[in-house]
């Protein structure tokens, strides 16, 4: 549709940048050097090369965004030490099994994330996706149908928190989203009638199982949820305009970007990624139950951040999302496994937030200090 | 699309304002930002708009480029009265924008930020959202750009965060030189940049101006005006209160007229 018309970019006299001093291609005469003021500063100026590295700020920038990575592969190694049953195919097995749904709806929550937003509501999103699926599985709806509701229903809630915070001209995606939570979890328990509703489809089931290579299919669930979102963010204009509306909303509205759009979409994906883990949940406990995903909002948060994602919107990739699922899961299990307080997992986790944003802050602070000194050799 | 048809009628219509603007007016509660005020600008030429703070350059300008809509008054695009009720409106018309605040995404990169919007995207008949970048092509094209006009990035994949402020500059005034087809106004565009990147900008101007653009440039820089503009409009309190060819002679009348002494 678009392109560069080459005819207009020729110019019948040539622009110079950076080395002359005379604006070559003016129209009118040009003014006396020292009218301009410009010609003896810039003649004073050196020339300076441009291609430099800065080597120290470059080393730093790379290892804080390569740090989620390198400090999962030390856990990992200092673990397989610490420990003899970490390593063994069935605990990491385990290790992914149980971090299967933080990782699907982590990935919805990056999307969120990345355009500057929140979402509060997975979690309770997830209990009533389950709820309904187990619902019409007793009324008979066959496994097809049952996963269609739940992914529908996961949907529905990330369309309502969307539509509700673009159109409703809402403030902040917090306050729509946090009603949410409590409205899903609500309708979850007065559906349930409080209790775990036990039975899923044979089919929900078999993802709690072992499938090949000793892993559950959920994992291949998440494999194809990561492999679909890479797809949508990486290749298409979609996923472009989610940088772009999370980098510079007032930018992206300027630019003629469907912001309002790119904003719905994304809740709603989170709200499908959330019926997703509703499916994959329901299928290890072969129940639905309205106490699911239970304080999953906080976990999927802390697992984008702690990957490496920034909470600021606009940075960030679906890896940082699975990488910090991962490791979430990694430091529970570990911690389970050196026989360490249950309740002391929960300060760990907190710190290693508190590490990731900090991380964050200077990564930002770093990136300033390139700006100056780009600035300070150009002139 | 239009741009080739832009070019071809742009020599046939070279005396006709590509952009009139008919008695615009503009109030914010009680506050009259702007009263009666008729600009018209052609092909190939660049006026200077001039005012002090508050006295109605930038309303103007956001009216123009959709941000704010006219109470009373007509935007003319060649001739036609066309209603620019939003930003992407005036780019859809062919008016460009370098705001003040640059509007680049930190987060991309400069090749990015030209496509931002407009990407280059596979295929036709999908929704515009659900198209598949054509990165390569988009690489190429602002490879392309960037050589015509002149302008040395220290990295094409790092992101604008990295770049220093007239890199940025420049990287916004290139963005409009990509699709701009009829008009592109710059609020302040050497403002905050030191001398050697003023220059770097000041001929990107100039560039957009040869390529057949009509270009309105705000600015307070008295040199500026004189060097580049071809014709001068001075608000004061929301009115026009002169235009004027700038000259180096006659810039103490403009400073007058400005200030309103």
């Amino acid at each position: 549709m678009f392109f560069i018309d080459k005819k207009k970019l020729k110019y019948s006299k040539s622009f110079d940048g950076e080395g002359s001093n005379e604006l070559s291609a003016g129209r009118r005469t040009l003014p006396e050097s020292g009218n301009t003021g410009t010609t003896a500063g810039e003649a004073a100026l050196p020339e300076s090369g441009k291609q430099e590295a800065v080597p120290g700020l470059a080393l730093g920038l790379a290892l804080l965004s390569a740090g989620p990575v390198v400090i999962l592969v030390l856990l990992i190694v200092l673990l397989s030490f610490l420990s003899p049953y970490f390593l063994t195919g069935r605990n990491l097995s385990n290790i992914l099994a149980q971090t299967a749904v933080i990782s699907v709806v982590a990935m919805g929550q990056h999307l969120v994330i990345l355009t500057r937003g929140i979402d509060l509501s997975v979690g309770s999103n997830v209990a009533l996706a389950s709820v309904v699926g187990a619902l019409s599985f007793h009324a008979g709806a066959p496994a097809v149908a049952v996963i269609a509701v739940m992914v529908g229903c996961g949907a529905a809630v990330g369309a309502i928190n969307g539509l509700f915070y673009v159109f409703g001209r809402l403030p902040h995606p917090f306050i729509i989203t946090l009603a949410t939570l409590s409205i899903a979890k609500g309708l979850a328990l007065q559906l349930a009638d409080g209790r775990a509703i036990p039975g899923m489809p044979e089919a929900i089931d078999a993802l709690g199982r072992e499938a090949v290579w000793g892993l559950p299919g959920s994992v291949f669930v998440v494999a194809g949820v990561a492999a679909v979102l890479f797809v949508m963010a990486k290749t298409m204009v979609w996923g472009r305009w989610i940088y772009a509306v999370g980098g510079r909303p007032d930018a992206a509205v300027r630019m003629g970007i469907p912001v309002s759009w790119v904003l719905v979409s994304v809740y709603v994906i989170s709200g499908l990624c959330a019926g997703i883990g509703a499916v994959i949940l329901a299928g290890r406990t072969d129940a639905g139950s309205p106490l699911f995903g239970n304080l999953l909002e906080l976990d999927t948060i802390a697992a984008v951040i702690i990957g490496g994602a920034s909470f600021l919107g606009g940075r960030g990739h679906l890896g940082h999302a699975l990488i910090g699922a991962i490791m979430i899961g990694v430091i529970r299990n570990a911690l389970n496994l050196l026989n360490v307080n249950v309740f002391f997992q929960l300060i760990v986790i907190g710190v290693v937030i508190v590490i990731a944003v900090e991380s964050d802050v200077l990564r930002n602070y770093l990136e300033g200090r390139v700006r100056v000194m780009q600035a300070g050799r150009q002139s | 699309m239009s741009a080739v048809a832009a070019s071809v009628d742009h020599t046939a219509s070279a005396d006709r304002p590509v952009l009139a603007v008919r008695g615009a007016t503009k109030r914010f509660g009680s506050v009259m930002a702007l009263d009666d005020v008729s600009i018209e600008v052609r092909r190939g030429e660049i006026l200077g708009l001039l005012g002090d703070n508050g006295a109605g350059k930038s309303t103007l300008t956001k009216c123009i480029s959709g941000v704010h809509q006219l109470d009373a008054g007509a935007i003319l695009l060649d001739g036609a009265p066309t209603q620019v009720r939003s930003p992407a409106d005036a780019r859809f018309a062919g008016i460009e924008t370098v705001y003040q605040d640059l509007a680049l995404f930190d987060n991309l990169t400069p090749g990015q930020n030209f496509f931002a919007g407009r990407e280059l995207a596979w295929p036709p008949w999908l929704p515009r959202g659900l198209r598949f970048l054509q990165q390569r092509k988009m690489d190429a094209e602002t490879r392309v750009l960037l050589a015509n006009l002149k302008v040395t990035l220290p990295r094409l994949d790092a992101v604008v965060a990295m770049m220093s402020g007239g890199q940025r500059q420049a990287i916004a005034v290139a963005r409009s030189t990509v699709f701009a087809r009829k008009v592109v106004i710059l609020d302040e565009p050497t403002a905050a940049l030191g001398l050697r990147e003023s220059r770097q900008v000041l001929n990107l101007v100039a560039a957009l101006r040869d390529q057949g653009n009509a270009v309105i440039l705000i600015t307070h820089n008295m040199e500026h005006v004189v060097e580049l503009a071809d014709r001068a409009v001075v608000l004061r309190q929301g009115r026009k209160v002169g235009e004027l060819v700038p000259t180096k002679d006659n810039k103490q009348e403009l400073v007058s007229m400005i200030v309103g002494a």
